[in-house]
């Protein structure tokens, strides 16, 4: 074509475009953590702290040494990555059985999960919070992990059958003449072959876990379980007209990190056309 | 090894009663038209499908109900069905692994058989990475590196080009031979079927045509079916009428050996069978040969020359009756040829050209005679044909 540096300098202005638009609002937070409180106080709208409101590392240092902040971090990281395991543990198994056998009720499974997918979070608050009351779940990690896998198996199961039913039958047919038992055969060829579906799940549910604000702030009452958005909002440090808008900021991107680490980590993991060369090419 | 009396069905047959004995170290092939029943027939031997009713002998004991780990059966699939997630190595270790074999006897056996398939310097490298043939020899490995009691081959070298197809086929049976594994090989090919089986065993709809040696079902088929199949360029059949020992034929009339004539007395309207070998052009031939077959003249539309064969081809009038039952012929053969025509193959030095009226010699004692009602070949030699079932 030739208009091809054309071409190639618009993709490279839209890109530009977008990851500014994506990528502004984390900038800011970036900043606003590394400015001293006074220089939020005193009004400092410049990207840069101005003079002498450079505050360091001293923010995170004051964040992190908060008790609470550290137990709601902990909570998070139990939380969600106790609600990934098992969800996509549930849903791998479920994926499979949807994609590989036929059962009465097949039909029915699907469109009961995607129904629950759709359901309004908020409008299981209510509920929920008072059945945890009454039968002692409220203000526990289970009290979280259940809603968390509840909300994330729908798309995971969906999410993985696909991926299984892009596996050629014939792989597992092998696996069974070499001499697996339907659970080796399962656990060795399909479960490698299907990783990339594996990990995807994992991390659409980590992501949805650890983000919740809804749950996080309704079902739990102390730091014995509230994870780390909900705890955010009671950051409101000595003054409580005056929010510590910079410490909050600290705490912000301490709280992303983890996620962006399980990101560059599962990220690896999802190469697609694993299953190129299984079959013939 | 086995005595198998099988049908399968969900509610249609897809394999119906069929028997087939296979002797110890025996290379058998299942041959037959796409639909045929000859994937299913073999999936039910490994296990992977359902036996409706009969039973599966291996070695003296019922399987029906065993899973495919449980009969030691190794299978080569169409696809090949390797583990994209493993190197050529563990694919081929993969049985070994399940199996619970040591480090060392893994090593040991793995490294027999990449060398027997010169898969050596790749071991290290995905499946992904290889060339098709390669990957045909990896699922190979697969297969040889555990002491299986047979092979199972599921069409295996439809994937293939024509070049590789004919040299894994000879790797294939010296692979057979040196090992002396019972080996059950499905293909829709005849060119397969005829250079690589013992036996071979011809399907049509899930029902066994005919199981004999290669040379019996060439030379002696049982029926219109296999006549059709096996060869290649096809038998001829033409629309004949016997009276005493001749036969009259589109081209002439032309005299058949008396025992034969005597198995078709008044049978009236006859297809015969001939294959395009069993002719030639009369100038070519001998006098001492002349006697065993009888001469004819006819228009050859389209010559083929081939440097040492020619190919001609002759076309001709059926009658409606025969007419119809070779239409069916050829949908069961899967061709779709809507032209009556003979094709003969003469020897390269005949000088025949097209639209020339040539004098054609044929040997009539190659000739069959087939029931056009049934498709049943009158003139077959029982002793000489294997196995032909009888369906009522």
């Amino acid at each position: 074509m030739g208009n091809s540096p054309l071409r190639k300098a618009g993709i490279a202005v839209g890109a530009l475009l977008i990851l500014t638009w994506c990528l502004l609002p984390v900038a800011w937070i970036i900043s606003l953590s590394f400015k001293s409180q006074e220089s939020i106080t005193n009004g400092n709208p410049g990207f840069l702290p101005g003079d002498g409101t450079f505050a360091g590392w001293d923010n995170y240092v004051a964040a992190w040494d908060n008790e609470q902040f550290r137990r709601a971090i902990f909570n998070s990281i139990g939380i969600s990555l106790i609600a990934t395991v098992l969800s996509v543990i549930i849903a791998t198994l479920a994926a499979y059985a949807i994609a590989r056998l036929e059962f009465k009720g097949k039909k029915l499974v699907l469109t009961t999960a995607l129904a629950i997918a759709m359901f309004p979070v908020v409008s299981l608050v209510g509920p929920l919070f008072d059945m945890w009351r009454a039968i002692g779940l409220y203000d526990t990690w289970a009290g979280l992990v259940i809603p968390y896998m509840s909300f994330t198996l729908p798309l995971a199961i969906w999410t993985l059958s696909a991926f299984f039913r892009e596996i050629p039958w014939e792989m597992e047919q092998a696996a069974q003449v070499d001499g697996a038992t339907s659970w080796q055969a399962f656990r060795k060829v399909i479960v490698p072959l299907a990783a990339p579906g594996v990990f995807t799940a994992a991390i659409l549910t980590f992501f949805f876990a650890w983000n919740d604000f809804v749950f996080g702030i309704s079902l739990t009452s102390t730091e014995a379980a509230r994870p780390i958005p909900a705890s955010l909002s009671f950051f409101v440090g000595a003054d409580p007209f005056n929010r510590p808008a910079s410490l909050l900021a600290a705490g912000a991107v301490i709280a992303t990190i983890p996620i962006i680490v399980i990101v560059l980590v599962f990220q690896r993991k999802i190469v697609a056309g694993l299953t190129s060369g299984a079959v013939k090419g | 090894m086995k005595n198998i009396v099988k049908k399968y069905g969900d509610g249609f047959p897809a394999v119906n009663d069929v028997s087939i004995d296979i002797a110890d170290g025996e290379f058998v092939i299942l041959v037959g038209p796409s639909g045929c029943g000859k994937s299913t027939l073999l999936r039910m031997i490994v296990g992977l499908e359902d036996i409706t009713s009969g039973d599966m002998m291996i070695g003296g004991k019922r399987v029906n109900d065993l899973a495919p780990r449980d009969r030691n059966l190794a299978m080569v699939f169409q696809n090949y069905a390797l583990y994209p997630h493993l190197t050529v190595f563990e694919n081929i270790a993969f049985p070994l692994r399940l199996a619970g074999a040591s480090d060392a006897e893994i090593q040991e056996k793995v490294r027999t058989a990449s060398k027997t398939l010169e898969l050596d310097e790749h071991l290290e490298r995905k499946p992904g990475n290889l060339s098709g043939g390669q990957r045909q020899r990896v699922a190979m490995g697969r297969a040889i590196v555990r002491d299986a009691d047979a092979f199972l081959f599921d069409e295996p070298l439809s994937n293939l080009d024509a070049k590789l197809r004919g040299q894994m086929r000879t790797e294939i049976a010296r692979l057979q031979k040196k090992l002396g594994i019972t080996t059950v090989y499905v293909t829709h090919d005849q060119t397969e079927a005829m250079t690589l089986g013992d036996r071979v065993a011809v399907l049509k709809r899930g029902l066994l045509q005919q199981l004999a040696s290669p040379r019996e079902l060439y030379e002696n088929p049982g029926n219109l079916f296999v006549a059709g199949f096996i060869g290649s360029p096809p038998m001829n059949f033409l629309p004949a009428k016997v009276d005493g020992t001749k036969v009259e034929l589109p081209f002439g009339t032309v005299e058949i050996p008396a025992e034969k004539a005597e198995r078709v007395a008044g049978k009236g309207l006859l297809i015969a069978g001939i294959r395009p070998g069993a002719f030639e052009d009369a100038s070519l031939i001998d006098t001492s040969h002349a006697n065993l077959g009888s001469t004819f003249r006819a228009k050859v539309d389209v010559v083929e020359w081939l440097g040492n064969e020619t190919y001609a081809y002759l076309p001709f009038e059926a009658p409606p009756e025969v007419q119809e039952q070779l239409l069916q012929l050829e949908k069961d053969l899967d061709g779709d040829s809507l032209r009556t025509q003979l094709v003969i193959s003469l020897d390269g030095a005949s000088r025949v050209k097209e639209g020339d009226e040539a004098e054609i010699w044929v040997d009539t004692t190659q000739m069959h005679l087939f029931d056009p009602a049934s498709g049943d070949n009158l003139t077959v030699d029982h002793e000489n044909a294997g196995q032909i079932p009888v369906y009522a």
